[in-house]
């Protein structure tokens, strides 16, 4: 009873993160960084949900384990996803023509 | 006897929850591992999404009235799976049944979405060969459809496997692994649903 409960809740609350982040972007209400960073959010907190809800991942118990091995691997996710377009954003900003690179200097750095 | 020895003694797993715990940890490993490989397609599409060679971007290509009905079929199927597992703790065979077999089709309905998603963008010139957008686009949607269909096929057999054999302790060890797989593809596809098409249409 407790674990269908626990599907239910799960079921619930991503519909309702779903159709919010749905409804932001459909009614236009976010744009531009705001959208990335508000629906990054909610797909976390989605994340969280179904982590908790559906797979049942907690600190006590016999999924202990798994958690911890869920936590490396989002560190190295994190990593191959930030280096990667870290090094991919810097190698662009380089690669633009000089005349570019030289406007880009004097607007970013403020050097003349 | 002590009292630690006699909880030692209750406490004592049976070989068959043993292998149970290892065999999920197991398969959780290969999950983490699939993990990685989805964030290496994730990081290689975010690269790519602004070069589409004089072509159409995602905010012209994308229906999201569609996507959004692929988005709640696979979030139905993840929850009716659920259902199923409770099913099977329970011991009621015909319930994990019929919701095993609900969630097949909802994961087929799903799939069938997205092959007319894709054929219809290619019918209009827009396959993985246009851009470097498009290449990022199919490569990382589809290898989700593929475990989509790898998933189905795990579940046809599972059905068929439990028609023949019932409950067995091996059975409810197999669905316990064929449902965590489920559910990690539903979370994969909120990251997709979030990052291809969301941020596609309304983003930087």
């Amino acid at each position: 009873m407790r674990r269908s409960l626990s599907y239910v809740a799960g079921f619930v609350l991503s519909i309702i993160l779903t159709l919010v982040a749905y409804g932001l972007v459909s009614q236009n209400y976010v744009q531009g960084w705001t959208a990335v960073y508000t629906l990054s959010a909610l797909a976390v907190i989605q994340l969280l949900v179904q982590l908790l809800f559906f797979l049942h991942l907690s600190r006590h118990g016999e999924t202990h384990t798994r958690l911890m091995l869920f936590d490396f691997t989002l560190v190295v996710v994190i990593i191959v996803v930030a280096g990667t377009l870290w090094i991919m954003h810097n190698l662009h900003y380089n690669a633009e023509p000089i005349e570019v690179i030289e406007q880009q200097i004097i607007h970013d750095e403020g050097v003349n | 006897m002590s009292h630690d020895a006699v909880l030692a003694v209750e406490s004592k797993p049976s070989a068959s929850s043993t292998k149970t715990l290892v065999t999920s940890l197991g398969f959780w490993i290969y999950l983490m591992t699939d993990c990685v490989l989805f964030a290496t397609l994730f990081a290689t599409f975010a690269v790519l999404r602004h070069n589409t060679n004089g072509g159409p971007g995602g905010d012209e290509l994308f229906s999201m009235p569609y996507v959004l009905t692929e988005t709640l079929i696979l979030l139905t199927s993840s929850f009716t799976c659920g259902l199923a597992m409770v099913a099977t703790a329970n011991k009621r065979r015909n319930w994990t049944l019929a919701l095993m077999a609900i969630t097949a089709l909802l994961g087929l309905t799903f799939l069938g979405l997205e092959l007319h998603e894709f054929a219809n963008l290619a019918a209009e010139g827009n396959s993985w060969r246009r851009s470097g957008f498009l290449s990022g686009f199919f490569t990382l949607v589809g290898t989700h459809g593929l475990h989509i269909t790898i998933g189905l096929l795990w579940i046809g057999v599972m059905l068929a496997n439990i028609v023949r054999h019932g409950l067995t302790a091996s059975n409810i060890r197999r669905l316990s692994l064929l449902s965590m797989f489920w559910h990690f593809l539903d979370i994969v596809w909120i990251f997709i649903f979030t990052f291809v098409y969301l941020v596609g249409v309304s983003g930087v």
